[in-house]
């Protein structure tokens, strides 16, 4: 019996394997490839190193003073000797703790949602939640001393306005959603009437309108804080653009979601909040994370009418008459706070749409 | 009498009849409250404010004003720097979208790691930061008029803003439009005639070609029939600042910047979608009854990736109108800037300016919807 012994095969070409073949595949494939590829490395090459030598090789870090940043590079002193500003504001220095406290009990809340099964938990410990902070930075009572909206500012002001538009938006948008895909006739004109004019008009036009319209809603006597006023306005324009979303995730359930609810004797709020709402929110959830995001970019636009915002901090520190001229400084770190918190927002939302992507494959 | 409350029918009645009264209450509780405010402050009603004189100046005006015109011009002058500035950008962010929405598809994978690293920067930037880096950091740091960055002698760049040559609108501009929108109609009809001849008879006409050719020869011709002179006029320095050619101010050149950077990342999200939504068995029964690499591409992949595209982009068009009106952060003289802010200010009457505000921007909308809606019904496929 002949015996044949096992041969080895043969590993691939070289010009089939490794960094090369690579390179050849995705860089250098055709002409064109190759011209692509020679641009994108001058476009690259334009743009990094010159801001790396002006950022980080040729920046200052340390000193305290502006006689500390000599030279072309960034002055980084400036933002941080700044950084309170840009932090709180005007916030009294002896009282940020309370400010950091929120932070800290923010996060704290956010990690217990692992442990909590139900929803109903979730909002209790959610709603006592902005309840304490709100007590802890506003103050007034249990000893803590008061500090005004007026002295609320920077990142501090871009989260309080974010949070509370998001937190505030989101039941009305829900409310107007329902009401838009509801059988009553006049339910549905008026939310269709509402969503549809707030998403024709600019933020800055409603910004406009609740800082000098509204006090002329209200009882004489009745003021509004300023800062109240724009939220007011971040809620009533956001809150049809979150009603939308949620639109698309209750119009993408069949009927026999509906039906199979009505078979099993649910009442219209059973099968609206225990079906419906649950699955519409899942499929909403990819551009409810885009409308957060753009809520937290939309509070930018409060600066427009006076507040001072973590993008109009940037304005009011540069004028500082000990640091005239860093105002590219200020506009780079703003941005890269921003980008940040945007960009993590929308990581976020790619993992929840992995998670809660339950459909059959 | 509980019997009666369990009918669904009665319930919904009811259900609306509670909502409307609360409605009309709040309107009305707001309506005395107003009327009430605004005898107690002495503010004016009605709109004969259009008629006072506005007594401010206006540098960057498409007409024809002086601050002596009326509050009217004002708004004429607002509305038409609104509409400018979102065409330009409008058009601009398509082109640099459509660019970025293909390469971020291309097989070159630095070029796609480059178009995705644009977008992920440039859209978590709120737009308005944008606006603002451009105009107090970028554009505050250019040259003075002295010192112009300049391209051939021709072009200035400056903190003043951008300077380019203008043709004077003689017979040879004239006849030079004259020819394109002739050909833009031919091109249509040709097509048209190209299509319906391809489905009865499948011949091909070369189109893109014709089309292509007929957008180089065509203005040549309209040049040399209408005299071949352009006379432009060549911005140059005096004194201190730029005379002649067309000036371009550093607030209009920021907000075009801004918006066209912020919002091409979404057209190009866009673009992507709608190419990555044409199912792979679309492009393969394309090649499959031997249809050619152009060919698949004008006939089947692009007109169902258009169908999806379409929509987000005019989306992204409204965005770029409402985002105009940031220009009031800079002072660019639109809409919101002369109008929702010099003439209230000066005028005191919020209630009427703001809701006109409101209203144009409405009505821009609406009709763009519309437009949306009938091109939606246009490109829907035909079923059967």
């Amino acid at each position: 019996m002949a015996v044949y012994k096992k041969i080895e095969p043969k590993s691939a070409p070289s010009t089939s394997l490794g960094v090369v073949h690579w390179m050849r595949e995705n860089l250098f494939s055709s002409p064109l490839n190759v011209a692509l590829t020679v641009l994108g490395i001058a476009l690259i090459l334009w743009v990094i190193p010159p801001f790396v030598k002006w950022a980080i090789i040729d920046g200052h870090f340390k000193g305290t003073t502006r006689a500390d940043c000599v030279g072309d590079g960034a002055c980084w002193v400036f933002i941080k000797m700044k950084l309170s500003m840009y932090m709180y504001g005007f916030y009294p220095a002896a009282e940020r703790w309370r400010v950091n406290l929120a932070y800290v009990l923010f996060i704290t809340v956010v990690l217990s949602f692992k442990y909590f099964k139900h929803a109903l938990p979730k909002i209790i410990v959610t709603v006592s939640y902005f309840i304490v902070a709100y007590i802890l930075i506003r103050g007034g009572i249990f000893g803590l001393e008061g500090v005004f909206y007026n002295k609320w500012g920077g990142l501090l002001l871009t989260i309080v306005v974010s949070v509370a538009g998001i937190a505030f938006s989101f039941p009305l948008g829900v409310l107007f959603a329902f009401g838009r895909s509801s059988d009553l006739p006049l339910i549905k004109s008026l939310s269709v009437t509402y969503i549809e004019l707030i998403r024709s008009v600019p933020l800055i036009t409603v910004l406009f309108m609740s800082a000098v319209i509204l006090p002329l809603f209200l009882p004489e006597g009745v003021t509004f804080d300023k800062l109240l006023r724009a939220v007011v306005g971040l809620i009533i324009f956001e809150s049809a653009y979150i009603s939308e979303a949620i639109r698309g995730g209750i119009q993408s359930i069949s009927k026999g979601q509906y039906e199979a609810a009505d078979a099993v004797g649910l009442s219209y709020w059973q099968k609206t909040l225990l079906v419906i709402l649950p699955q519409a929110l899942k499929v909403a959830i990819p551009n409810l994370v885009g409308i957060f995001i753009s809520v937290v970019q939309n509070t930018t636009l409060v600066m427009i009418i006076g507040l001072f915002d973590l993008l109009a901090m940037v304005q009011l520190t540069s004028s500082d008459s000990h640091w005239l001229g860093f105002e590219t400084e200020g506009y780079v770190f703003v941005t890269i706070v921003f980008w940040v918190f945007c960009y993590l927002m929308s990581v976020y939302s790619d993992k929840l749409e992995k998670r809660f992507n339950t459909s059959l494959k | 009498m509980l019997a009666f409350l369990r009918d669904r029918k009665v319930r919904g009645y009811l259900f609306q009849l509670i909502t409307i009264t609360i409605v009309v209450a709040f309107m009305w509780y707001i309506g005395t409250n107003t009327s009430h405010n605004i005898a107690q402050r002495g503010i004016k009603t009605g709109f004969g404010f259009f008629h006072g004189t506005a007594g401010f100046g206006i540098d960057d005006s498409p007409i024809s004003y002086t601050p002596s015109d009326t509050y009217a011009r004002v708004f004429l002058v607002g509305l038409l720097n609104t509409l400018i500035v979102t065409f330009v950008s409008m058009v601009l962010a398509t082109i640099l979208g459509l660019i970025i929405g293909v390469l971020r598809l291309s097989k070159n994978w630095l070029i796609r790691k480059i178009s995705l690293t644009y977008i992920e920067i440039f859209r978590n930037i709120p737009v308005l930061l944008q606006i603002l880096f451009w105009y107090n950091v970028v554009l505050r740091s250019l040259p003075s008029p002295r010192n112009s960055m300049s391209f051939l002698g021709k072009i200035f760049l400056n903190n003043r803003g951008f300077y380019v040559p203008q043709p004077a609108m003689n017979s040879t501009t004239i006849s030079i439009i004259i020819a394109v929108l002739v050909v833009i109609v031919f091109v249509f009809f040709l097509n048209r005639w190209a299509n319906r001849r391809q489905e009865l008879t499948g011949e091909e006409f070369p189109v893109l070609l014709t089309a292509i050719g007929l957008f180089v020869i065509a203005p040549l011709i309209g040049y040399f029939v209408g005299g071949a002179n352009f006379d432009f006029s060549y911005p140059h320095l005096r004194g201190f600042s730029f005379q002649g050619g067309k000036h371009y101010y550093p607030e209009f050149v920021a907000l075009t910047l801004a918006l066209t950077i912020y919002t091409a990342t979404f057209i190009a999200e866009a673009v992507r979608s709608g190419i990555e939504a044409v199912k792979v068995g679309q492009k393969e029964a394309a090649a499959s009854i031997g249809l050619s690499g152009y060919q698949s591409l004008k006939l089947v992949i692009l007109p169902q990736a258009i169908r999806i595209a379409i929509p987000p982009t005019i989306n992204q068009y409204l965005n770029i109108l409402k985002n105009s009106s940031l220009a009031t952060a800079i002072g660019y003289p639109e809409l919101v800037t002369v109008f929702a802010g010099t003439t209230l200010n000066q005028v005191g009457q919020a209630i009427e300016i703001i809701s006109i505000t409101m209203l144009v921007y409405l009505v821009i909308s609406l009709v763009v919807s519309a437009l949306l809606n009938w091109l939606n019904f246009k490109m829907k496929i035909k079923e059967r």
